[in-house]
């Protein structure tokens, strides 16, 4: 073990959450981070609290405050109107130095994945990253769950004797929070030092990137796997997908064949999709996979072998063969567009 | 200009053995290559030593053979390349391993710039540069996809973040996180690999690590450790149905209607 003094760990209390924000709203994963939280607090009883870095940030803290936190901590100034790495660490520091939580939550949008290392190393504690379960023992150790590399292994990470204990967590793993009831949020306005203020980095010009339709907005996408043959045999997924008004998806594997773009790539490492139904074609369901998609409304599964992976978490699991069924699922939803 | 770039040998394929026990990568004995990741950042780091007459290290953190990583450097035309190996290093969380390579690099520095790849096709993680831009006390920019230009003590680049583009200053020393896009990795010539092979790689054992935190170091210096690894569930969730193609397209019309899809 560390040759650190040991870790007092009741020094440290309670979980907090990084609000990530989205120009002046909350973005939607801080909602999943704050529903995970609350869940993870009960058995201990401990408090739920959020940090909000930026600048006039009034209608993002309404947004918040609608939620069972016990407190946020707002840091709002000028220094913060742009995402400036080295002094949001430093107010996420000053946050942390002064509240002492034993768990922090940050959502894996960029800004988090950037600033989410720097903190956790500024405490020289452990972060891990792209976590798909949390899970809380009674020591106040935070358990770590996230699929390995390859395969189709899980890893139970624990941080044992650091504090804080950070985790990543990408949107669309977790379910959100409901609000609540009757909130009664704490609102702490925090002051930063001047010389904490002082970033090494400037920015000159900002430009909105043209939002590309992405799968991860799609409601219905319909997922290409390992269970297709040829390259030419895609069309399928591609009509599927157009006579449903939908998008097409694909595993890594196929990414790595070149057979689709990572824009397409559905997955841990691609991207986390919440779609009302999304069927899957010839897919084995891996780890990494299933994390991307496992909160999808409906999980509609077509696969030849009836032990695959991801009849485990399909709503609807099909045995069968995806070059009979497909092309013939395909000719009846245009007939019946046809005959309206 | 003195460019240190980081970089990692990763698996060559997806599957690779993990030690179930120690819950780490068993790397011995695998097909390799250098993180596809990492070689973007490679590339970044030539093209400033090219434009700006720098000096760029590839440095890394592995078993003896990663040396291997370093030539494939050298034959891309980086300077020089430093190994950090010993068995103490070995089964290092992102915060160990970061320590180790800030180790690394603050003796073989100073750096005006420190170019990491964004993430590698093993670990997945993404957090080592940051890491050592906090351990070294220096700012970052995360997701770089353009380098402009370099004026005094002033680096310009185009940073993507959150739906957004950032044009952006950042005083050096820095450490630059690389998007993959930014660049095309060029291939190495042979021209160079056969000078590199003249060349010298500098090894460093703990040993070379004088006043080095030893605890902070390998598995001991990991503040995370992996409990265990397992196979999740498989337990069928609902049942499987079977039949007929015909049957079972009746049966997925009847699903996306009640879905209301169609």
């Amino acid at each position: 073990m560390n040759s650190h003094e040991a870790i007092h760990k009741e020094q440290w209390q309670g979980i907090l959450i990084y609000a990530a924000q989205e120009g002046k709203k909350i973005h939607p994963i801080t909602f999943e981070l704050i529903g995970k939280a609350l869940e993870l607090a009960k058995p201990l009883s401990c408090k739920v609290s959020c940090i909000l870095i930026g600048h006039e940030m009034e209608s993002a803290l309404k947004e918040l405050s609608a939620y069972d936190v016990e407190r946020i901590f707002v840091y709002d100034h000028e220094a913060f109107r742009d995402f400036k790495e080295d002094i949001v660490c430093n107010a996420f520091a000053a946050c942390i130095d002064t509240l002492k939580p034993s768990v922090v939550l940050i959502g894996a949008t960029d800004s988090g994945k950037s600033i989410a290392p720097s903190v956790a190393t500024r405490f020289h504690s452990g972060l891990t990253a792209d976590c798909t379960e949390l899970t809380m023992q009674e020591n106040s150790d935070l358990v770590q769950i996230r699929p390995a590399f390859g395969g189709n292994i899980m890893a139970r990470i624990i941080t044992a004797n650091h504090r804080p204990q950070f985790a990543t967590v990408r949107y669309g793993i977790m379910a959100e929070a409901t609000k609540s009831d009757s909130p009664h949020v704490e609102i702490v306005r925090c002051i930063l030092e001047e010389n904490q203020l002082v970033s090494a980095i400037e920015i000159t010009l900002r430009k909105e990137m043209t939002r590309k339709s992405c799968i991860s907005e799609a409601a219905v996408l319909v997922v290409a796997g390992q269970g297709f043959k040829s390259k030419d045999d895609l069309w399928m997924v591609e009509e599927l997908a157009s006579v449903l008004n939908g998008q097409v998806g694909s595993t890594r594997a196929l990414v790595e064949k070149g057979w689709f773009s990572q824009e397409n790539q559905v997955g841990l490492s691609g991207k986390t999709v919440k779609p009302d139904v999304i069927i899957t074609c010839g897919v084995s369901g891996s780890v990494q996979f299933a994390a991307g998609m496992r909160l999808a409304k409906n999980i509609i599964a077509i696969n030849s072998d009836p032990k695959a992976p991801i009849f485990s978490i399909a709503h609807q699991s099909l045995c069968g063969d995806i070059y009979e069924i497909l092309p013939k699922l395909i000719q009846r939803i245009k007939s019946l567009n046809a005959g309206q | 200009m003195k460019i240190a770039v980081c970089i990692k040998q990763v698996p060559a394929f997806s599957e690779v053995m993990m030690d179930p026990v120690k819950g780490i990568l068993l790397r011995e004995g695998t097909s390799v290559r250098i993180n596809p990741y990492d070689l973007t950042a490679v590339e970044a780091a030539l093209q400033l030593k090219e434009r700006y007459n720098g000096l760029t290290t590839a440095i890394t953190m592995g078993p003896k053979s990663a040396k291997e990583a370093l030539i494939t450097c050298l034959s891309m035309g980086v300077d020089e390349g430093v190994l950090l190996t010993d068995p103490i290093f070995a089964g290092a969380d992102v915060y160990a391993t970061s320590y180790t390579l800030t180790a690394g690099l603050s003796r073989s520095g100073p750096f005006d710039i420190i170019i990491c790849g964004k993430k590698t096709t093993d670990g997945d993680t993404g957090q080592v540069g940051p890491a050592i831009a906090e351990h070294l006390g220096i700012p970052h920019v995360y997701n770089v996809t353009h380098l402009d230009g370099v004026e005094g003590r002033f680096i310009s680049l185009t940073q993507m973040i959150d739906s957004q583009y950032l044009t952006i200053k950042v005083r050096m020393p820095c450490v630059l996180v690389i998007s993959k896009e930014a660049f095309i990795p060029r291939l190495p010539s042979l021209k160079l690999k056969l000078a590199a092979k003249k060349k010298e790689i500098r090894i460093m054992t703990v040993d070379d690590l004088e006043g080095a935190n030893l605890s902070k170091l390998g598995m001991e210096g990991s503040p995370t450790h992996v409990d265990r690894i397992y196979t999740p569930d498989r337990s069928l969730k609902e049942q499987v149905l079977t039949g007929h193609s015909d049957e079972l397209v009746d049966r997925l019309i009847g699903l996306l209607k009640d879905h209301k899809v169609i």
